[in-house]
């Protein structure tokens, strides 16, 4: 079972944080195939969130195949395939990122400027995929 | 649709005083709305409205399909809870004697949750009310609300007066209530960060009238922060409404209502928080979101 903590200063909504919480466990096999999820009224026991923020983010991850929710009997890590998957693909993405970072920094750039950096450019890719 | 809680050009006078005035919103089943604004802007007038311990002077309020103080054909207030300002109890009655009476008061109690509730909480149930803690006092006003089964449950200002620790405890009870279904929550208070987590609808109250009302993860979907230079004339921004602007020296900050389209690179757009969007607002008291569709005139 995992616990969610939610940032209230972080400027993320908490339905993606708590998503990306689920996504992180499973990287890290935390959370494993067939395992079962907090149902909404423990994590809204737990951490004073809304349920609707809960459930929506339960049911995004179960559209993107990470989760699979039962009614009646709960939330479950689905089959491997979609969770070995997502890691395959996290681990690539972390490799590329971290060259990238490396070159970067040999070429003087700081923390916080990688970081505005970052956030810019995934911002304006957003808008672009969103127009 | 039938909602929890519809307002419909609702206005309360005090004698020359307006402390409500043309109050349109609705609230869906199911929902945990933010009663938001500044004291004296009208909360606890449309609160009181809401539970039918008011009548409007104008306009009407229908809470789950039906005129509050319509009891002769159904007793609507039956399955209201309402809690106070500063959770009122009798300061003599022990915590047992307050369910007692709520069990006499109310055909729908349920004594176990009731009772299971305030031991969970550790309160003494032989503890007369005026010595509970003001958190106690909250959670036990919250369980007599709760204890009658309401369909509708208005809160005013309950965190107003409790500690950090005894507002999350209070916050996560709620919220367990609500995830158990069936119960639609409208609670009030002057600070957002409190509510921003439980809340998924707002309605901003401003001297009286609703500046804002509606869905809010939609609210910070449609808004945006901008910051530029302070030279901003030739900023041209097709669709996006501009709800408040402050200039300092060489920069220019917009909270600007949809979504801008390319800027030019001197600009940085940003998303809102929910405190950030209220702030706006109520630094402009003439700018006001539409309301999404037409209300249907009071029948």
């Amino acid at each position: 079972m995992i616990e969610f903590h939610l940032h209230s200063r972080s400027g993320v909504a908490y339905y993606v944080q708590i998503a990306e919480q689920v996504r992180h466990a499973i990287r890290a096999g935390l959370l494993r195939p067939g395992d079962q999820l907090p149902t909404v009224r423990e994590v809204v026991a737990s951490v004073a969130v809304n349920p609707n923020t809960v459930l929506r983010a339960y049911r995004d991850l179960d559209r993107e195949g990470l989760l699979t929710m039962r009614s009646g009997s709960g939330t479950f890590v689905a089959a491997p395939a979609a969770a070995a998957e997502e890691g395959a693909l996290y681990a690539q993405l972390a490799g590329e990122l971290r060259r990238w970072i490396a070159t970067a920094r040999r070429r003087g750039a700081d923390e916080r400027t990688l970081a505005a950096l970052f956030d810019q450019v995934l911002h304006e890719t957003t808008r672009e995929v969103a127009t | 649709m039938t909602y929890a809680l519809e307002a419909v050009g609702l206005g309360k006078r005090y004698h020359r005083t307006r402390a409500l005035d043309g109050c349109s919103f609705r609230i869906e089943p199911g929902r945990v709305a933010a009663l938001i604004g500044a004291n004296g802007a009208g909360k606890s007038t449309l609160l009181h409205l809401a539970a039918g311990l008011l009548r409007p002077t104008e306009g009407t309020v229908t809470v789950l399909g039906r005129r509050p103080r319509d009891q002769a054909a159904d007793p609507v207030v039956a399955r209201v809870g309402f809690v106070a300002q500063d959770a009122p109890l009798y300061p003599h009655l022990t915590v047992a004697e307050h369910l007692r009476l709520g069990r006499r008061l109310n055909r729908r109690w349920d004594q176990a949750t009731a009772e299971h509730r305030v031991q969970e909480l550790a309160i003494p149930l032989d503890r007369r009310a005026g010595r509970l803690s003001g958190g106690q006092r909250t959670q036990v006003a919250l369980t007599l609300a709760l204890g009658k089964r309401p369909e509708l449950i208005l809160l005013d200002e309950p965190l107003a007066s409790i500690d950090p620790l005894a507002r999350r405890q209070f916050l996560r009870e709620l919220m367990q209530a609500t995830a158990a279904g069936g119960v639609t929550v409208m609670l009030s208070s002057h600070l957002v960060t409190d509510l921003e987590r439980v809340c998924d609808h707002l309605v901003l109250l401003n001297a009286g009238r609703v500046q804002v009302a509606g869905d809010i993860e939609d609210l910070l979907d449609s808004h945006r922060l901008l910051v530029g230079p302070a030279a901003a004339g030739g900023l041209v921004l097709p669709g996006v409404t501009v709800v408040h602007r402050s200039v300092h020296a060489r920069q220019t900050s917009l909270w600007v209502r949809g979504r801008p389209g390319p800027l030019p690179p001197a600009w940085q757009e940003s998303a809102l928080s929910l405190e950030e969007l209220v702030l706006a607002y109520l630094a402009e008291p003439r700018a006001a979101i539409p309301t999404a569709g037409p209300l249907e005139a009071a029948s």
